[in-house]
């Protein structure tokens, strides 16, 4: 299938990048990997007329640690985060999520901004990026501004970031030592997103939970973090019995949609069977 | 538009339709139709091609964003009369069946190798998940890969696919 | 010169070098002068009645060099016809036009055609036709659709395409017998999309100066395509050339003539330029012929010790909206016919309603009928054994047909040839050490493990076939096959066969049945398929049917050249033929291995013609057409390992184990290869592969990212033996092997899975066995506190 025809420019920065999507309106759409658009161009279900290619942005490529941080460009591959030494080191839950994305060839090409901007309820790194409190860094007409991960995510295919804006960076927090991490994932058997995806990041103290993050992306509308999970499990000792049980309130309200391969309500089930292993893993790994 | 790119070896600068994806530009502005096409959502990895030495899927790339960029296609693999390592095996295994999907299997393949020169048979199928194959049931596949894989250790030296 | 022995060799693929190096020519890779692109504009809506199609704004688009819609093919291209007319069934043949006029009846039949300069601008032209419809009520479900008051097609009522039926002895008979119990079992065999890598594409080319069509398309069997669409476009046969180039998998998918093809045919007469279509993979999910799609009620009537003795199914068929090429014997012939197994069964009722509803048409897909008559069968004598407390493998044994009855004739009144289907049985057994993993099954039950084990024993039929049995079967045409086998001035071999393999890999077999036969090197010998101007005739290849039908008539055309070699030998060497031994490719005078030419020599003399024989012709060929007296039985068993997560009802097959029959093996390596692609395709429909509609017709699974065909990490390695029971029906011994793994994958997983959830109970679970429904499965039966 062959897209509708558009007008294609490359920016060779962000600030172009801006004024460029300022010139064109809302004609106009960023192109980053292109794995999410491009399908949805050819089938023509996205028709915009303006390209703006990041390509050639360097500014807006590699990854390096600053502070107690990890800063990842947002035009940074999924193979390339899952591959890069820094980011196994300090935020190895992000390039264990990475690793799982769709396949070698779309994580050699789609990226961690691209994804972020473009919000897929089936994504992976939603999950990862909530439990790890990222910050994402976008640049507008106005200047730079930092938008937390905990508002990001506004709803199906929708974020904060702003028209004429660009996500040009994510900072992750680096994970703490002896913190434990997993993600979890029941991908679909065609495509490869996420029917269900649980990422968690696990403290223990001497046997007992200091503090748990669990967040789901896949079964609904947008991914979310599990306040109740994470609350019932504060304070518990951190064995499968407490995992378990807390495990189950993962499952409570939790807004799915029915899917041809799973169903809502077996999609909530699963919430709380996949938050039990994912925590289960993570807890391997404080112990490693 | 013009779009300058190294397909195996050979530079082409074209005029094209910014629209014109990656695996078209390569079949019909520059007669390689070994890469096929076989699906229209990113799935079957028919049009698999290694862009700067990674395997993506040709289908999902733009040929303007291939720019400048080094292009390696089945077409590019061997060395006049003598086969790539990969195509060596996909013979002597038998690999394919029908044929269609492995241009885009060997070269998903090859980006493997050369991460993992010594991958294990679930890394191997791991590594094609994003190529998909209707005949051959994937074992020979996989003991093609596992025959490269040794070839190519065993010859240090042998042409890499990758540039 | 001493030649290795080539029949029996795991030989190295000759038709792979042009595969490998990207240098194959696919009928997408083909380009001509003037070529453009034609675009089809398709329903929406799976049942509609067309009001107005507005072309306007189309034909003014960029680059568009024509848009036809149905109106303007009146009288120019015809209805596409069925090509199976299954007699004594009152079947229905409505009209199929090229392109819809009045009604749509499915979400992807074409309305119109688009043709521009390129690809791109038929695209974009095919989206500004403007199609005004009266969406109509569709009717997706069969039971629904044979009470509805809406008709796909107006003249055939209650939507009823056929009601065919077989019966053998007297099933009732056998359920009334006093201590006999009656297993009985709802079934659905879901519909599938076949999946071909390389969608359909043609390519037609006119030349108005001699009149003559080419046309390249897609096709599994050339000829068949030329005799149809002869007929549907009024060109004469000898006009028309259909060439089936490198063709990218068909699994059945490609047997069928589609509009596709005679509209593009009939675009580069009318147009006077050649012209190019390439299907979409959406378009191939709409457009191309699914596969299966049945609603089984089964019975079994089983004696106390485990003797099957009587089978009855009551089977409703989806034909889709229109009767595709050889869909009617599907689910008939192919099916019911076969319904007996590997098993003495002298009881069988078979009735079959055949359904039209508004979704896509439907035909053969591997194994075609077969596999779903398998399923029942193998699903019901697991039941069986379940009600019995026996042993899986135990009732199979105590059933199967003993060797020394061969040829057995079975209720359905078809003679199988040869098989020793127990000793099948055995090897799988013992290959998967079956008593030891039942005992490591209980182990691990007791720590809370689910794991199944599965078993298929199956026969199949194929090879078709008889011509006079598939002509008295409504087949319009029959089913022999021809072969040239011709030697060069320089003793160089072609071959030419009128199957048209397309991945099976007989450009390698029948190079080998020459090369051991003929003597001479294996690359010596080029096989030709596939076009309609060189090749006599040929009926094609699917059914499993290539080798033991078209290999047999090239083992016999070579005949014919070794015979007439040894003559011109004789001649030469000045000694009666009788007194010729042919060896290693040189005939020599017995006793004196001196004297002697190779055939290379011969063939060169044959060419020369210098000294022939008197009243000889010249040249050296030969050539065969081979009907078969019968069909021929592959069979085998299957036993597979699988592991229930009983918390998320996932499916984990852990070992695979296969021993397939298929007569005298040509090439090892091509048999395990064909092996294995059947199994994973069996598999998927156990495990995950599954069309569905919605009430409207709607494709649910319309792109490939939402039907999960399924993928390398999804598979243990699989572990395959074969025994080798040669066949009498051809003087190779062979049977076919392309369908068998199809065949006995799909139910010998699902009986694993279940075997998994027995101890919750569970007594089925239809297919796909998606996680979900295992999940429910057991959270509903009586044990489901265990999980």
């Amino acid at each position: 299938m062959i897209p509708a025809t558009f007008e294609y420019v490359r920016a060779k920065s962000v600030r172009e990048a801006v004024s460029l999507l300022q010139q064109h309106g809302g004609r106009a759409k960023l192109l980053a990997g292109g794995h999410s658009l491009l399908p949805l161009m050819k089938l023509r279900l996205s028709q915009p007329e303006v390209l703006i290619d990041l390509g050639p942005v360097e500014e807006l490529r590699g990854v390096r640690e600053e502070g107690s941080s990890v800063v990842i460009g947002a035009m940074t591959t999924h193979d390339e985060l899952a591959s890069s030494p820094l980011v196994r080191e300090r935020v190895p839950l992000l390039a264990e999520c990475a690793a799982q994305i769709g396949d070698v060839q779309v994580r050699n090409r789609g990226t961690l901004g691209g994804s972020l901007a473009h919000a897929d309820p089936a994504a992976d790194y939603p999950a990862a990026v909530l439990v790890l409190d990222a910050q994402m860094e976008c640049e507008g007409p106005a200047g730079a501004r930092t938008v937390p991960v905990s508002q990001w995510f506004v709803d199906m295919l929708t974020t904060a970031l702003r028209p004429d804006e660009v996500l040009c960076r994510v900072r992750v927090p680096a994970q703490t030592r002896g913190q434990g991490w997993s993600y979890t994932k029941l991908p679909h058997p065609a495509s490869g997103y996420s029917l269900l995806g649980v990422a968690c990041l696990l403290s223990v103290d001497g046997g007992t939970v200091r503090e748990a993050r669990v967040a789901i992306t896949g079964v609904g509308p947008k991914a979310l973090r599990l306040p109740k999970v994470e609350q019932a499990l504060a304070g518990k000792p951190a064995d499968e019995a407490s995992f378990a049980e807390a495990a189950k309130l993962a499952s409570d309200g939790l807004d799915a949609t029915d899917d041809l391969y799973a169903s809502a309500e077996y999609k909530r089930h699963l919430a709380a069977v996949y938050t039990k292993r994912g925590l289960l893993r993570a807890l391997e790994r404080v112990r490693q | 538009m013009n779009v300058t790119v190294t397909v195996n070896g050979v530079r082409y600068s074209r005029d094209v339709e910014p629209r014109t994806l990656l695996v078209y530009f390569l079949r019909e502005h520059l007669g390689l139709t070994g890469t096929h096409v076989g699906c229209d959502t990113s799935t079957c990895g028919a049009c698999t091609v290694l862009l700067n030495g990674k395997a993506v899927k040709s289908c999902t790339v733009l040929a303007v964003q291939a720019e400048g960029a080094q292009i390696t296609t089945v077409e590019g693999l061997a060395q006049g009369d003598r086969l790539h390592p990969i195509q060596q095996a996909f013979w002597d295994e038998h690999g394919l069946q029908c044929g269609f999907c492995t241009p885009g299997m060997m070269l998903a393949a090859v980006d493997l190798l050369q991460r993992n020169p010594n991958p294990t048979e679930e890394q191997i199928r791991h590594a094609l998940e994003g190529n998909l194959c209707r005949c051959t049931g994937y074992q020979h596949i996989v003991n093609a890969v596992q025959a490269a894989a040794r070839a190519m250790s065993a010859a240090v030296g042998a042409p890499s696919g990758g540039e | 010169m001493a030649v290795t022995q080539v029949f029996g060799a795991r030989v190295r693929r000759r038709e792979d070098p042009r595969l490998i190096r990207g240098t194959a020519t696919y009928t997408d890779d083909l380009t001509l002068h003037g070529l453009c692109h034609a675009v089809f504009v398709r329903s929406p809506h799976a049942h509609a009645r067309i009001r107005r199609i507005d072309t306007s704004r189309a034909k003014s688009a960029p680059g568009v060099v024509a848009v036809l819609t149905g109106a303007d093919l009146e009288g120019k291209v015809n209805s596409i016809p069925c090509g199976w007319q299954v007699p004594n069934c009152d079947l229905k043949t409505p009209p199929h036009p090229p392109l819809a006029r009045d009604k749509v009846r499915y979400v992807g039949d074409a309305v119109a055609v688009v043709v521009a300069e390129s690809r791109a601008q038929a695209h974009d032209a095919a989206a500004a036709v403007e199609v005004d419809y009266e969406v109509l009520p569709a009717v997706v479900d069969m039971e629904a659709a044979l009470r509805s008051a809406t008709l796909v097609h107006d003249d055939v009522p209650q939507n009823r395409v056929l009601l065919w039926s077989v019966k053998g002895g007297d099933f009732e008979a056998a359920a009334r017998e006093p201590g006999v119990r009656v297993v009985r079992q709802r079934l659905v065999n879901q519909r599938l999309i076949p999946n071909a890598m390389e969608p359909r594409a043609a390519v037609a080319h006119y030349n108005p100066g001699s009149g003559e069509l080419t046309l390249w398309v897609t096709s599994q069997n050339p000829h068949i395509a030329r005799v149809i669409l002869s007929g549907v476009l009024g060109l004469p046969e000898h006009k028309l050339r259909v060439i089936a180039p490198e063709v990218g998998g068909g699994f059945g998918s490609k047997i069928p003539v589609y509009p596709e093809e005679a509209v593009v045919s009939h675009l580069a007469v009318r147009l006077g330029r050649p012209v190019k279509w390439v299907e979409s993979r959406r378009e191939n999910y709409l457009g191309t012929i699914h596969g299966r799609d049945h609603v089984t009620d089964a019975e079994m009537a089983v004696r106390p010790d485990g003797t099957v003795t009587g089978l009855r199914v009551r089977t409703l068929a989806n034909f889709g909206a229109y009767l595709s090429t050889a869909a009617p014997a599907i689910p008939t012939i192919l099916y019911g016919l076969v319904l007996s197994g590997p098993y003495r069964i002298p009881n069988i009722d078979c009735e079959v309603t055949g359904v039209f509803t508004n979704t896509t048409p439907t035909d053969a897909y591997r194994g075609a009928g077969r596999p779903e008559a398998t399923y029942v069968l193998e699903r019901m004598m697991d039941l069986a054994a379940r009600e019995l407390g026996l042993d899986p493998a135990e009732i199979r044994r105590r059933n199967l047909i003993p060797k020394d009855q061969f040829p057995y004739t079975v209720a359905t009144g078809i003679t199988y040839d040869s098989g020793d289907y127990a000793r099948a049985l055995d090897r799988a057994l013992e290959l998967f050490d079956y008593r030891r993993a039942r005992a490591d099954q209980e182990a691990a039950r007791r720590q809370g493990r689910y794991l199944g084990i599965g078993l298929s024993t199956y026969v199949e039929i194929c090879g078709a076939g008889p011509s006079k049995v598939v002509g008295s079967t409504g087949f319009s045409g029959g089913l022999w096959e021809s072969a040239v086998v011709r030697f060069s001035p320089t003793g160089k071999v072609t071959v030419f066969t009128g199957t048209s393999p397309h991945g099976q890999g007989e450009e390698t077999t029948f190079a080998q049945i020459v090369a051991q036969e003929l003597g001479v090197p294996l690359d010596d010998v080029e096989v030709l398929h596939g076009d309609t101007d060189s090749i006599l005739m040929g009926w094609g290849t699917y059914g499993s049917r290539t080798t033991p039908v078209g290999g047999t008539a090239v083992y016999l055309a070579a005949q014919k050249v070794k015979e007439k070699a040894a003559r011109i030998a004789a001649h030469q060497l000045e000694v009666s033929a009788d007194d010729l031994v042919f060896e290693n490719g040189r005939f020599h005078v017995r006793g004196a291995p001196d004297r002697g030419m190779t055939i290379q020599e011969v063939s060169l003399q044959a060419y020369l013609a210098w000294n022939l024989p008197e009243g000889m012709e010249p040249g050296l060929e030969g050539q065969a057409n081979w009907d078969p007296s019968n069909f021929v039985f592959p069979f085998g068993t299957h036993v597979c390992l699988v592991e229930v997560d009983p918390e998320t009802g996932q499916v984990r097959i852990l070992r695979y184990v296969a021993v397939d029959d298929c007569g005298r093996v040509i090439n090892p390596l091509i048999v395990d290869g064909q092996v294995h692609g059947g199994i994973v395709q069996g598999v998927a429909q156990a495990l995950w592969e599954f069309a569905q509609y919605d009430q409207a017709g709607n494709l649910l699974t319309g792109t490939m990212s939402d039907y999960a065909v399924p993928k390398a990490a999804w598979f243990p390695k699989f572990e395959c033996d074969r025994t080798e029971t040669p066949t009498p029906v051809n003087p190779l011994g062979v049977k076919g092997v392309g369908e068998t793994g199809t065949i006995a994958a799909t139910p010998c997983v699902v009986n694993a899975v279940m075997d998994a959830l027995s101890p919750f109970g569970v007594r089925h679970v239809d297919m796909p066995l998606l996680p979900e429904r295992v999940w429910r499965a057991i959270r509903q039966s009586k044990g489901g506190s265990a999980a």
